[in-house]
């Protein structure tokens, strides 16, 4: 049997340990020092990175970020303010690189005379950048770092 | 007038009126007896302004964004568009209203703009763009007029409030400091070749020399 006092003693032990636990603050990052079951402010919207600095890529199929502001750039049915400027025929006036031959492939392969239609909605995959001090760090390590790390002498 | 003489018939009321207006320019061409030349002047010159002025007022009133959302086929389509683009809302504080891009501030324009907006009435009476589907519709040809007007008349309207003259090209972003020192400063375009849509949706683009 077990003793009144040694279940007195637990129940006090339990409620400690997990009012504790309520009060820890998880940080996260992205959500800050807010507990989980609160909800945190919004923190401030920030301007669009607009500097058309060219980023460089992290792997060699990543879709370029877009160096300049999108701000109010209508993508729909109706136009594609994007290709106002990135299509072939206006990069000689805009000064923007082409979108690129891939996006004129269907899924099969085969080119088109235009840009594909799985490739219309430009910023699914291209995506401006936030002028803002980054919430949680990065350790992403590219390809070229790796290879040099098995190296003697390489990048660590 | 003389006294009806009950014996002759009653003049007809075409022959009457007809002798009033004959009596009225008598009396108009007589030189006044009892008003001053300069009485007279004058009281014509307050006269004017009074017309004038209610005239300009007139304009004036039919000037404004109230006004012109007055029309739902304005207010539920173009204005509801306006309103998350920078000329409704920005970091200034400055709002660009319908007029201001719409009606040319220069008083001869602004009353050959009037005259034409005569159809904007009976487009409302008739219903012609009376749903969003009949206005997404008409909506091409509607903004083709636009562009028209605007390249016209080198965008003026958008000169108004922007000048060339004064834009600072180190304080804008890349792209428009090289595409304006490019093709604006050397007149080669203008601002609405490039800067379609800015204050409402697009309509359907394709045909539209640039877009596709
Ligand atoms: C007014 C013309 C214009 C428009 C509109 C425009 N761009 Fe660009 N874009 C450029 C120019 C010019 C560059 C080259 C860098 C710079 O000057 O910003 C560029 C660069 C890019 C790049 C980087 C390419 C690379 O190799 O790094 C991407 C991605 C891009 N744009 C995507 C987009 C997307 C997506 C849209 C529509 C939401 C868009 N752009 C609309 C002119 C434009
Ligand atoms: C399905 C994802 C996807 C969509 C949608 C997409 N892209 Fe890309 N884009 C990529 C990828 C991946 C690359 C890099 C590899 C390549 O060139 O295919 C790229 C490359 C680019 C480049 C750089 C080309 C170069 O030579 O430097 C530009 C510019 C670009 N895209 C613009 C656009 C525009 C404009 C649109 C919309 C019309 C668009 N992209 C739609 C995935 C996409
Ligand atoms: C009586 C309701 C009404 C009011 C008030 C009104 N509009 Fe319109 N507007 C319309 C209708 C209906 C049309 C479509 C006419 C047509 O079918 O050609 C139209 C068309 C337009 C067009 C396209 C013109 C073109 O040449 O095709 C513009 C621009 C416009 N309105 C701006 C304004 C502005 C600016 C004001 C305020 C000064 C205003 N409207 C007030 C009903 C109205
Ligand atoms: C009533 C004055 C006024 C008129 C008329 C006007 N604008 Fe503007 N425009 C502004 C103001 C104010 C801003 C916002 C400035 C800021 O960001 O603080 C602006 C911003 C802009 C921007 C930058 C938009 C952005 O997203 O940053 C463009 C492009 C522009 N205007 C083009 C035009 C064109 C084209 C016309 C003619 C059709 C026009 N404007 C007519 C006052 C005006
Ligand atoms: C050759 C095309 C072209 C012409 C003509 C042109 N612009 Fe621009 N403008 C651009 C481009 C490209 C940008 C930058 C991209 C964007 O804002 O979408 C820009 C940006 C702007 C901006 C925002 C400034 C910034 O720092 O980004 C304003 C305001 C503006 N234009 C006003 C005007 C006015 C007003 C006129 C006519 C007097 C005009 N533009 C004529 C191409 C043009
Ligand atoms: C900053 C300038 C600007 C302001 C402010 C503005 N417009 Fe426009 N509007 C334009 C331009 C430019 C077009 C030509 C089509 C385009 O480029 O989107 C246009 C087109 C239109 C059209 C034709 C249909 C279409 O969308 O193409 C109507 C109707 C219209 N405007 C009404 C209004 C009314 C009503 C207001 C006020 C609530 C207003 N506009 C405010 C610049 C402006």
């Amino acid at each position: 049997m077990i003793g009144k006092p040694f279940v007195l003693l637990l129940a006090i032990a339990l409620a400690a340990g997990s009012s504790s636990l309520l009060a820890q603050s998880l940080n996260s990052g992205l959500r800050g020092p807010t507990p989980l079951n609160e909800e945190g402010p919004a923190p401030p919207m920030t301007p669009m990175r607009n500097t058309s600095e060219k980023e460089v890529r992290n792997y060699p199929e990543q879709p370029p970020v877009i160096p300049h502001s999108v701000e109010g750039y209508q993508i729909d049915i109706n136009g594609n303010k994007c290709l106002s400027c990135h299509a072939r025929a206006r990069t000689g006036e805009s000064n923007a690189p082409m979108v690129s031959i891939t996006h004129f492939m269907d899924r099969d392969g085969q080119f088109l005379s235009t840009v594909s239609p799985r490739r219309f909605f430009c910023t699914s995959c291209h995506v401006p950048q936030n002028v803002v001090k980054a919430p949680i760090a990065n350790d992403f390590i590219d390809v070229d770092t790796l290879i040099s790390r098995a190296t003697p002498g390489g990048r660590r | 007038m003389s006294a009806v003489d009950p014996s002759t018939p009653r003049p007809s009321w075409l022959a009457r009126l007809w002798n009033f207006i004959v009596e009225l320019w008598g009396v108009l061409r007589r030189p006044s007896s009892v008003f001053g030349l300069g009485a007279l002047v004058f009281a014509g010159f307050v006269a004017g302004v009074i017309f004038w002025g209610g005239f300009n007022t007139a304009l004036e009133i039919t000037n404004t964004e109230k006004f012109c959302t007055g029309c739902h086929e304005m207010k539920d389509n173009v204005f509801a568009e306006l309103k998350s683009t920078a000329h409704f809302s920005n970091r200034s504080g400055v709002r660009a209203s319908c007029p201001d891009c719409h009606v040319p501030h220069n008083w001869t324009d602004k009353i050959a703009r009037k005259m034409q907006a005569s159809k904007e009435v009976w487009g409302h009476l008739f219903g012609t763009i009376d749903t969003r589907e009949k206005f997404k519709d008409h909506r091409l040809e509607l903004a083709l007029h636009e562009w028209a007007r605007l390249k016209a008349n080198d965008s003026l309207e958008c000169r108004n409030c922007h000048s060339s003259e004064s834009m600072d090209i180190t304080k804008q972003s890349p792209r428009a400091s090289v595409a304006h020192q490019r093709f604006l400063f050397t007149s080669e375009k203008t601002c609405i070749d490039c800067h379609k849509g800015i204050a409402h949706q697009l309509p359907d683009m394709k045909g539209v020399p640039g877009w596709q």
